[in-house]
């Protein structure tokens, strides 16, 4: 196994490192960062606008630009967290905490550099895994059948909610409502054209770019409006890259646990880069010594939650790649972005497309390499476009938006349903409406209907082949167990406070 | 009426699941539902619909009880709805008599008149620049099928016009 791996490596190096490949896994974690740093627009609008831009490239290129994007979003989201006290992206709500303070003190150098080098460790650390456990998955994975399939979809959309924030119930409504707005359009057994509504528009369904665009996008923009954004740019120029030996000495632990703790949590589904920064953060104020240093610029506190959730962000790539089941929003996306580049997402990948499977994985090392040895010294430039306006920001983000959506599949259509979508989800944020599991949902829908319909043509219609089966049986099992833990009282308390930690 | 609804989040957001459930469900039944083991097309949303109104009834009456009280639904700003969705609206509708030139200086300076702190002058400039570099870049660099200046059969005798 371990030849293989190594074998497996040197093919995705292979490919990664390839001259345009390296191109744009550079462009993609630029573009991340850039995103990360601005308000208001995040890596799922981000990488549903530059889909079409990808139509170009080769899958290969495709794939590893947009996850750049995904990872270098994290990253750029921690500089604004330290420097700014607002999170870029959620992922980073913690490292304000200590993060800012830093800065305050005139550590923010510091901080950033801490946060650099938990991100590149963990990042490494979680590249390995991937590597590593994804093979195994996958194979397991082909022996799934439909009925399996079904239930581990059932189990990975619920796994989603449980670990995520909010209220439960309505989370599970989200994903249905989901799964429904993933059947529009053509029922491929029949023919027939559902939900279009007399449109000849819809008879091809909604698409993934109008919808992430207009709730994660449009409907976000809208919202800060409302508020109005103010932010304050505290450092205006940072110095002090350096840590120290002491500061190593004292993040290294936190950088390994964090590193540890957001490599498990990232597999799952749902749980990805927010929580595993919360629960890393929540854990060494735990084990400090002294715990009320926390929140007041205790380095221990940027470093591990930092690993954590990029240590996650890569492995939330392995159900992804493995099992074509997207555990976050992003991946629902990359899993959108696969269809359209002509791949069928699941188990097969790794066989059918060795170079697009290790190349990708491959890219993820090259890309964290890429964010800290580029991204440091470019530091100041990050500064500088923290001090834009909001108003300048906004129109040029709807602009992009607007020709993105429209170049996906040329269709008017789908700039109008963007900007409805964008009104149901500025409805959705006013009813406290999660809009991540609507995303899942909306992908898995198709992919649903199939399985379940392919179980029971083979069963004949006796739905006892889920409870049969010991593989569907085992995923529904698991899936029954999570939903009782998480609504025993004791629990859902917990579950409550692990994300609030002082924020 | 309103007294009873303790948590007004919740209660709409149950409604609105209500009733979207309903309708998918509703409309499930014009097609063919078919049996468990030959689905038609409207077997699984069908049950889907349906479980979505359950879920949402459930969400409606939890809302009713006191001790799942909640915070009222902040109202909603009309203002920036408008100046957000109506030049996307426009720009779909438009974007192909138009083209991106004309449409993308009226995203970007109808959009701004939503900011609080719109002034004529930076807005120009920013539509200008952002025309500009999407022209060079999305139709320029990536050929992505964006028609800059009207080249359709309406304006065709306007040569000058054409990208």
């Amino acid at each position: 196994m371990d030849s293989s791996l190594l074998a497996n490596l040197q093919l995705g190096f292979g490919v990664a490192l390839a001259g345009t490949n390296i191109l744009y896994c550079l462009i993609g974690v630029m573009l991340g960062t850039l995103i990360g740093v601005l308000p208001g627009i995040g890596p799922v609008a981000t990488i549903a606008m530059l889909l079409p831009a990808t139509f170009v490239l080769p899958p290969v290129s495709a794939l590893i630009m947009l996850a750049g994007i995904y990872y270098g979003a994290s990253y750029g989201g921690s500089t604004t967290a330290i420097l700014v006290n607002l999170p870029g992206e959620v992922s980073s709500v913690v490292t304000c905490l200590d993060g800012y303070q830093m800065a305050r003190q005139g550590h923010a150098g510091k901080a950033l550099a801490i946060a650099a080098i938990g991100s590149f460790f963990a990042g490494t650390v979680a590249t390995i895994l991937v590597a590593a456990f994804a093979p195994p998955l996958a194979e397991l994975a082909l022996k799934f059948g439909p009925s399996d399939y079904f239930s581990l979809m059932v189990l990975g959309l619920i796994a989603a909610v449980v670990l995520a924030h909010g209220s439960l119930i309505k989370a599970v409504a989200m994903i249905v409502l989901g799964l429904l707005v993933g059947l529009i359009g053509t029922d491929v057994n029949s023919g027939i054209a559902r939900y279009n509504f007399g449109l000849p528009e819809l008879i091809d369904g909604v698409g993934i770019g109008p919808i992430a665009m207009g709730v994660f996008g449009f409907g976000e923009i809208i919202r800060n409006l409302e508020h109005g954004q103010k932010r304050d740019v505290f450092v205006k120029r940072v110095t002090g890259l350096m840590p120290t030996w002491t500061d190593l000495k004292m993040s290294f632990w936190p950088i390994v646990r964090g590193t540890t703790l957001g490599s498990m949590l990232g597999i799952l589904p749902g749980g990805g880069p927010i929580l595993g920064s919360f629960s890393a953060y929540t854990l060494e104020k735990k084990l400090a010594k002294d715990p009320s240093r926390f929140g007041k610029g205790a380095i221990e506190g940027v470093a591990a939650p930092e690993s954590a959730n990029n240590a996650a962000a890569q492995t939330s790539f392995v159900p992804l790649l493995t099992l074509g089941i997207p555990s976050n929003p992003v991946m629902a996306l990359m899993i959108g972005a696969m269809i359209i580049h002509g791949i069928q997402p699941g188990p097969q990948i790794m066989t059918a497309n060795p170079e697009l499977f290790w190349g990708m994985i491959a890219s993820m090392w090259v890309g964290n390499l890429l964010l800290v040895v580029l991204n440091l010294p470019m530091i100041g430039m990050w500064v500088k476009l923290l001090t834009l306006e909001y108003r300048f920001l906004y129109p040029a983000i709807l602009l992009f938006c607007c020709i993105g959506v429209y170049s996906i599949n040329n269709a008017w259509m789908d700039v109008l349903l963007a900007a409805g979508f964008g009104l149901i989800g500025y409805v959705f944020g006013k009813l406290d409406c999660e809009a991540a599991p609507l995303l899942l949902g909306f992908v898995l829908g198709p992919m649903m209907e199939e399985n379940l319909r392919r179980a029971l043509l083979l069963s004949r219609g006796d739905p006892a082949v889920f409870v049969t089966r010991p593989i569907s049986a085992t995923l529904l099992v698991i899936a029954a167990l999570l939903l009782v833990i998480v609504l025993t009282p004791s629990v859902r308390k917990k579950r409550e406070e692990t994300f609030v930690e002082d924020v | 009426m309103k007294h009873l609804i303790k948590n007004p989040r919740d209660f709409w957001a149950g409604v609105m699941f209500l009733a979207a459930g309903g309708l998918f469900a509703g409309i499930a039944l014009t097609y063919k539902l078919g049996t468990a083991a030959r689905m038609g097309p409207g077997f699984f949303p069908f049950f889907l619909g349906a479980i979505l109104a359950g879920l949402g009834l459930a969400i409606s009456i939890s809302a009713l009880r006191p001790k799942n009280a909640g915070p009222t639904v902040d109202k909603f700003h009309w203002g920036p709805i408008f100046w957000v969705l109506m030049p996307i609206i426009v720009f779909g509708v438009m974007l192909k008599i138009l083209g991106m030139i004309v449409m993308g200086l009226m995203v970007v300076i109808v959009s701004s008149l939503g900011s609080e702190d719109f002034k004529l002058r930076p807005t120009v400039y920013l539509a200008v620049g952002l025309v500009i570099f999407c022209s060079l870049v999305f139709v320029g660099g990536l050929h992505l099928p964006i028609p800059l200046c009207p080249g359709f059969e309406l304006f065709d005798k306007f040569a000058v016009c054409r990208a």
